[in-house]
């Protein structure tokens, strides 16, 4: 665990802790931003190229302009009257911390099966790219058609009624 | 030859400059000195390009529109810039009363920090790359992504309707665009087989004869190429893209409501952007730091490389002063309709370009597709539409 | 074809931009102040006095009628009548305006009076090059600035100068004409009998 790993773990903390924090909704999703973006940093930590760009591509790039559309274009640009926290907190927080003690039950389970000082495995694209199409092109083609499904979803509810001429 | 080691030199003088200069220093400095001075040196030169294109920008509109340009400061007005910069520079900073203080702040630099990130990846000459990455065109179009997340906070923290009109405007364009821009370079990356620019590069680097293997000269390439452009100029804000900073529409688009200092920072982020994403249409179609002809490489590459990307902005300020400007339906329905379906189908002939071996019948079949389908698609686009009754919906 | 315009454009522009370096009408800028276009005869920029001869306050035209200040849209035109007569170009005793005061802020170039003028007296100058440091008193044009003469007239409006001239030239010499067939029909009409003697009756 490097210094460079806390560092960036604060990052990501920090930005997780002003998004839900803050008041404002749009200074909320510009902090989430700031999480994906330690989160990508995180990647390139672990010499993963491959998954850190693509991280900074997908989600700074296209889901945070669209969290902050959806924001803009509905109501929820306007202050909380009552402050951020719901009535039901303790329950939320209950709830969040069993998943979090599942999840990371899991990670550590999984971790101590890896031997440890494992060489760091070079993965270029082109092995993912080998691995997309070869081993994993089920998934790929299932993901593919989702997104395909979800394009024309779009398009349609965005999509004017056709008048039809008398 | 004396001769041919003077031109190897000078095409590697900078490398050698900057290993002189770290060399001054003990060798455990040596790796960060070094890179510190690459970084001091593409902030120096790029800002300077950006000033000499302002006056070339000025004064090449000029006269295209029969008129002089600036040619008072200095010789012809070559001096203009430092003009433009002390009055930017001195100019009263205002923040709108009501306007989000810290998000105001930060787009601009947000702007300026990611445009200069992308230089990092692009080759300048023979061995002149700041960082060779496995992935180096993923993180040029990470970078590019991050870009539009600026500007939005550059129109939505400014408080005013005709600011955030145009962030979204804005933002909308560069999210169409950057489909085709992608796809239009994944063609390169099919041909040449690897993400890292330098290694793309270095595929175009061979010569047939006196031709060079430059992606351009191939049907596929060409087509990719003019994707590649159109969707650069709508990238980067430009003519006749430049609808979300319209000054008869929009007052400024997203940069209204900033003054002085930071106003020149955006003018800066927008012209160091058409900078790197020339310099990545060089360094992916027209081979980069290589030369045209194989009698020419004796030329230092880095002239090679400037050249190209200065030939480049020279023709997006000729578009400048030719196209008037698009309307936002005209240039979303482009997006969509033409240019998306144009680029996924090069991207079909590039494959089909890759399988089928080499020849002649190749060159012919792509070609073929390449043109039926221009003609095909653009015959369809401008068919008359028969407009109905308008129906609105309002997002509630 | 798709296309086309954009590269027909594209060529338009490029024939503009070399051709501007090598022809004068694809380059149509004049660099003022060191290059000047000459001012055409029809110029008309803020009005002045016109005077005959050599000396303005002798010879000037302006007969103090007053016209001119009524019929000025702004109200630019301030003139005070002088209390005695000074003949004018044909001979008669006219007034002449003591004061005569144009405010070039607020004249708005419409000629009216000019065009109102009976006696040809007040006519448009070409000058333009008028800033001044003084907002309000550099701006406000006594009968001695205004005062220009007819050599200075012709100079700038040589066609009209020579029109005015003419008809001021045959007023002229109609009333000339009258006065001398006056003088004539005075001379040569018999004496009136009370201040003539009769003539002596056979002489004795």
């Amino acid at each position: 665990m490097t210094p460079v790993f806390y560092l960036l773990a604060a990052l990501t903390l920090a930005g997780g802790l002003a998004a839900v924090l803050l008041k404002h909704l749009v200074h909320c999703a510009l902090a989430v931003t700031v999480a994906f973006a330690g989160l990508a940093l995180l990647f390139l930590q672990l010499d993963a190229q491959f998954a850190g760009f693509a991280q900074i591509l997908v989600y700074i790039g296209a889901v945070a302009i669209l969290i902050v559309f959806a924001i803009l274009l509905t109501r929820g640009s306007e202050l909380p009257k009552d402050g951020v926290f719901s009535r039901t907190w303790f329950v939320g927080l209950v709830i969040a911390a069993g998943v979090f003690a599942v999840l990371g039950w899991a990670v550590l389970e999984s971790v101590s099966a890896i031997p440890e000082q494992s060489a760091v495995p070079q993965v270029t694209v082109h092995d993912i790219g080998v691995a997309l199409v070869g081993r994993y092109v089920l998934p790929l083609e299932i993901v593919a058609l989702l997104l395909t499904a979800a394009t024309i979803g779009a398009v349609i509810v965005a999509m004017h009624e056709k008048v039809r001429p008398k | 030859m004396a001769a041919s080691s003077f031109f190897v030199d000078l095409d590697q003088i900078f490398i050698i400059l900057r290993d002189w200069i770290v060399g001054f220093l003990p060798v455990a400095l040596r790796p960060a000195a070094g890179v510190v001075l690459s970084v001091i040196a593409i902030v120096a030169v790029f800002p300077g390009l950006f000033a000499l294109t302002t006056v070339f920008e000025r004064k090449g509109l000029a006269r295209i529109q029969n008129r002089l340009g600036p040619n008072r400061v200095g010789p012809f007005g070559f001096f203009q810039p430092i003009a433009d910069g002390i009055k930017s520079l001195t100019k009263e900073d205002i923040v709108p009363f009501s306007a989000n203080a810290a998000v105001h702040f930060l787009a601009p630099l947000v702007l300026v920090v990611t445009v200069f990130m992308g230089f990092a990846v692009l080759p300048m000459g023979r061995n002149m790359v700041l960082v060779d990455m496995d992935a180096g065109l993923l993180f040029f179009f990470a970078m590019g992504a991050a870009t539009e997340l600026s500007v939005f906070m550059a129109g939505w923290s400014s408080r005013n309707k005709y600011s955030l009109l145009g962030a979204m405007r804005a933002v909308a364009q560069m999210i169409s665009y950057e489909v085709v821009l992608l796809l239009s370079s994944v063609a390169v990356v099919m041909i040449s087989g690897s993400l890292s620019l330098p290694k793309i590069v270095a595929a175009q680097n061979q010569y047939t004869g006196w031709f060079p293997h430059w992606y351009i000269f191939t049907p596929w390439g060409l087509a990719g190429f003019i994707m590649y452009a159109i969707a650069a100029t709508a990238e980067t804000n430009r003519s006749p893209f430049d609808l979300p900073e319209g000054e008869s529409e929009l007052v400024a688009g997203y940069h209204t409501e900033y003054s002085g200092f930071k106003f020149a920072l955006f003018f800066l982020g927008e012209y160091l952007a058409m900078f790197s994403i020339s310099g990545l249409g060089t360094t992916l179609f027209l081979g980069g730091w290589s030369a045209p002809l194989s009698l020419l490489t004796w030329v230092p590459s880095w002239i090679w490389f400037f050249g190209k990307m200065m030939m480049s902005i020279f023709v997006f300020i000729w578009m400048r002063g030719t196209l008037p400007r698009l309307r936002q339906d005209q240039l979303m329905n482009f997006a969509w309709k033409f240019a998306l379906p144009f680029t996924l189908l090069n991207l079909m002939v590039t494959a089909l370009w890759r399988f089928m071996g080499e020849g002649w019948a190749r060159w012919v079949v792509c070609t073929a597709i390449l043109a039926v389908a221009y003609v095909v698609m653009a015959r369809v686009g401008s068919r008359e539409e028969h407009f109905g009754r308008r129906s609105y919906r309002y997002a509630e | 074809m798709l296309g086309e315009g954009i590269l027909k454009g594209m060529a338009e522009t490029a024939r503009n931009f070399f051709g501007s370096y090598v022809s004068k009408d694809r380059l149509t800028t004049v660099q003022y102040p060191e290059q000047r276009i000459p001012t055409f005869e029809d110029a008309r920029v803020f009005p002045f006095l016109v005077y005959d001869g050599a000396d303005w306050e002798a010879g000037m035209r302006c007969v103090a009628c007053q016209i001119c200040e009524k019929e000025c849209p702004p109200k630019c035109i301030y003139i005070d009548k002088s209390k005695d007569k000074k003949p004018d170009f044909v001979g008669k005793p006219q007034f002449y305006p003591a004061r005569f005061d144009i405010d070039i802020s607020v004249c708005m170039s419409c000629q009216i009076c000019v065009e109102v003028c009976p006696f040809e007296a007040i006519k448009m100058d070409v000058q333009f090059e008028l800033a001044t440091t003084d907002r309000f008193g550099g701006l406000l044009y006594d009968r001695k600035e205004l005062a220009k003469s007819n050599e200075y007239y012709h100079s700038i409006h040589p066609t009209e100068a020579a029109e005015v001239d003419a008809r001021l030239a045959e007023e002229k010499a109609k009333v000339d004409a009258k006065a001398k067939a006056a003088a004539d029909a005075a001379a040569a009409k018999p004496p009136s009998p009370s201040t003539s003697t009769p003539p002596a009756e056979g002489g004795s």
